[in-house]
């Protein structure tokens, strides 16, 4: 089994670039491209550098420390994995369903985890390429040149950023790793006087959501031929959605529509994903490429994330973001799109859903008192799924009599999507690339069709740091014959 | 009239036979301490309660005090000591407090941040110490034992079960159950024994509790050591 340009017939004669690892992007990618004499590209491939160790790690500790050291996870949405963590645990303490309390405390710390990921992730690391150009000047291309030149715009990411790490604060307790998610509950309630700082903030939080939607609306209008071609693949929508139907980004069952927008798969209960979907290994990647089991792999992998949520719900329950999403399906006309930097759109569509949600969560009474811990009967396993700001994030423990956990598996959003952003850099290569000189702003194609996933390499890599972009020319021989960075 | 001796300047009147460690709490001032409980007599293995003494360091816990004796404790010296010497316990076991249960609760910890021990300084030796779960209602997760033998202490001449003891030397020094197993589960151990609440970093644990007391508002989080330790209540334990 293999894809177009995935594997080269004759790759010895080819000369190698890596593109390594990728700027902007949290934790440890690479790209290696090989190309013949006259530039064209042979084959393109995405690694990630996929450490292992956690899930060893996690093993034979006892399953009460565990959603706090899942947030070592990742440095950028260590909520998500707390709260998918405590999820599956729950189910292990017969927490089915928590009380009240918990659900909204949990919602609640999500949507601001959402809040601060989505606006962190197109402030800081994507409006530098779309408000300038994928191939302008490197030293223009960053946050700093966003507020010389958009002054508002940059503002409004860091606020909105700051907002979302506010609600992260009074609900989990820390800015970051916080431990209030607990296996069958929550070990607080919010805190009257941080409610109403919060809420005296929101309403300004939701503007500029909506302006932020505006923004990436207006840029898709501006430059069609750009937006919807860039990187354009088509594949497979997976996420969670509430039981209605409608867009749920903390708890539900999973959806899977075909790329033409059929419903493929409905229901599919969190406990059960074993049934939907299997694992593959190939020799030249560590990170695994997961698939829809009856549909095989060729055929069967999908993308999750913004674009296959606001596409896979039937509605979004909250009337601003419900309207842009309505807009969003208009602009095709009602056909799915596809294109990666529609992710762009998608994810401010979600931020304006996240601060909406926190609006109308905020003078909730169950927030700031009532029973905060619930349990049941015992079971030795638990499946806890979410969806986290990238995409669908599954959290897997068995756990012994013994308390301790003798089964984990975690499948993180990156994983997910290593399939689809596999395509969106050999459409790019293929597109950009191919026959030409490489350039610095050439290359920054390929990662900006990386980046509108938002991959988190750390998490997926279970590695951690983030360091400065590298790209060599290695000749057919594997000597580098030239080498550009950047930090 | 009793007799007194001066700690870091000021005078502290004490009974015969106390030691400088019990006087000074006697009169309301503190000096460090980890191995030392009020309910036992003086251990002398953690050292950090030590203080200098005519040009001596000596463990203030079990050395009685003196008539006359000029006793530096809170000083740059001696808090240096005292910081090596914590460095070297957290170096010794596995201390990883962003996901241990005990934190904010830990004595180590706590006095970790009150002597300001910003880093490790030394190598880690990561030593392979395998939990022991067995027991219903209380884990042992040896990664964090500092030896101070309070449980064995505890168990022994409180408990009278003598559950716990501690084999071998040096680096190879390490606490075992008392059972034939080694398991605690086949032992006569309950959570209610004073050996199941005592030890002062995050060895001896009841079971399921976790993070059920959110991160900043545990006793060390509300207030330091120094003054946690001085409250009449203060055992040993949080
Ligand atoms: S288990 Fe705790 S009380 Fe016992 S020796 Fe180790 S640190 Fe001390
Ligand atoms: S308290 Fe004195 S040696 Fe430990």
């Amino acid at each position: 089994m293999s894809f177009e340009l995935e594997t080269a017939p004759n790759r010895e004669n080819l000369r190698r670039v890596a593109i390594d690892p990728v700027s902007r992007v949290e934790g440890h990618g690479k790209v290696t491209l090989l190309l013949d004499e006259a530039g064209h590209i042979h084959e393109a491939r995405l690694h990630i550098v996929e450490f292992r160790g956690f899930e060893a790690f996690i093993r034979g500790r006892p399953y009460w420390e565990v959603p706090v050291m899942v947030q070592r996870l990742c440095g950028i949405c260590p909520v998500s994995h707390h709260l998918a963590a405590a999820k599956a645990l729950d189910r292990v303490v017969g927490a089915v369903p928590v009380t009240a309390t918990a659900d909204k405390m949990r919602r609640l710390m999500h949507y601001g985890q959402i809040l601060q990921s989505h606006a962190l992730h197109f402030f800081h690391l994507s409006s530098p390429d779309l408000l300038f150009g994928f191939g302008s000047p490197v030293g223009q291309r960053n946050i700093v040149g966003v507020a010389r030149a958009h002054p508002d715009v940059a503002k409004q990411g860091v606020l909105l950023r700051k907002f979302g790490q506010e609600v992260i604060r009074a609900t989990a307790g820390k800015r970051i790793h916080g431990t209030a998610a607990v296996p069958g509950g929550i070990n607080r309630h919010l805190d009257a006087a941080d409610r109403d700082l919060l809420a005296a903030e929101v309403d300004q939080m939701v503007a500029w959501s909506q302006g932020a939607v505006a923004l990436v609306r207006r840029l898709h209008e501006a430059d069609p031929a750009l937006y919807d071609q860039f990187g354009h693949f088509e594949s497979g929508l997976l996420s969670l959605v509430r039981d209605d139907g409608a867009m749920d980004l903390y708890d539900g069952h999973l959806r899977l529509r075909d790329a033409a927008g059929t419903i493929l798969r409905d229901d599919v209960a969190d406990q059960e994903y074993l049934s939907l979907i299997t694992e593959e290994v190939r020799a030249w990647s560590y990170m695994k490429f997961p698939y829809v089991t009856e549909l095989g792999p060729q055929a069967g992998w999908y993308k999750v994330g913004p674009l296959a949520r606001v596409q896979n719900c039937d509605f979004i329950p909250s009337p601003l973001a419900e309207a842009e999403r309505k807009a969003f399906i208009d602009y095709t006309g009602g056909a799915i799109q596809h294109a990666p930097l529609a992710f762009h759109w998608a994810r401010m569509i979600e931020m304006l859903h996240a601060a909406e949600v926190i609006r109308e969560m905020l003078p909730d009474p169950d927030l700031v008192a009532g029973e905060r811990m619930a349990d049941g009967v015992r079971t030795g396993e638990g499946v806890g799924i979410i969806e986290a700001p990238r995409g669908t994030l599954i959290h897997h423990y068995g756990v012994g009599d013994d308390d301790l956990v003798s089964m984990c598996n975690l499948i993180v959003s990156t994983t997910h999507n290593n399939q689809a952003m596999n395509h969106a850099v050999r459409a790019v290569a293929r597109k950009y690339l191919d026959g030409r000189e490489l350039t610095e702003g050439l290359l920054n194609h390929i990662e900006v069709a990386i980046r509108a996933f938002d991959p988190c390499l750390s998490c997926a890599t279970h590695a951690l740091g983030k360091m400065p972009l590298i790209v060599e020319l290695h000749d057919a021989g594997g000597a580098v014959v030239d080498r550009l960075s950047r930090d | 009239m009793s007799a007194t001796f001066l700690l870091d300047g000021q005078p502290v009147s004490f009974e015969p036979g106390q030691t400088i460690l019990e006087a000074a709490r006697a009169a309301g001032r503190y000096i460090p301490h980890l191995c030392w409980h009020p309910d036992f007599p003086p251990h002398g293995s953690c050292k950090l309660c030590i203080v200098k003494v005519a040009g001596r360091h000596v463990s203030s816990c079990a050395m009685p005090a003196k008539e006359g004796w000029e006793v530096e404790s809170d000083t740059p010296e001696m808090n240096g000591e005292r910081r090596a010497l914590l460095q070297m316990l957290f170096v010794e076991g596995n201390h990883f407090c962003p996901s241990c249960e005990k934190s904010g609760n830990c004595q180590l910890q706590a006095l970790a941040y009150d002597l300001e021990m910003m880093t490790p300084r030394f190598n880690h030796f990561f030593p392979d110490r395998p939990v022991d779960a067995s027991h219903p209602d209380v884990l042992l997760d040896f990664n964090r034992c500092i030896y101070c033998e309070l449980c064995v202490r505890a168990s022994r001449d409180k408990d009278g079960k003598g559950i716990f003891a501690l084999t071998n030397r040096g680096i190879h020094k390490h606490l075992v159950v008392n059972a034939e197993s080694g398991r605690l589960a086949d032992t006569d151990f309950s959570a209610d024994d004073m050996a199941a609440n005592i030890c002062p970093v995050g060895v001896i644990l009841h079971k399921r509790v976790g993070f059920a007391v959110p991160i900043g508002q545990r006793t060390y989080d509300e207030a330091p050591i120094h003054l946690v330790a001085m409250r009449p209540e203060a055992a040993g334990d949080d």
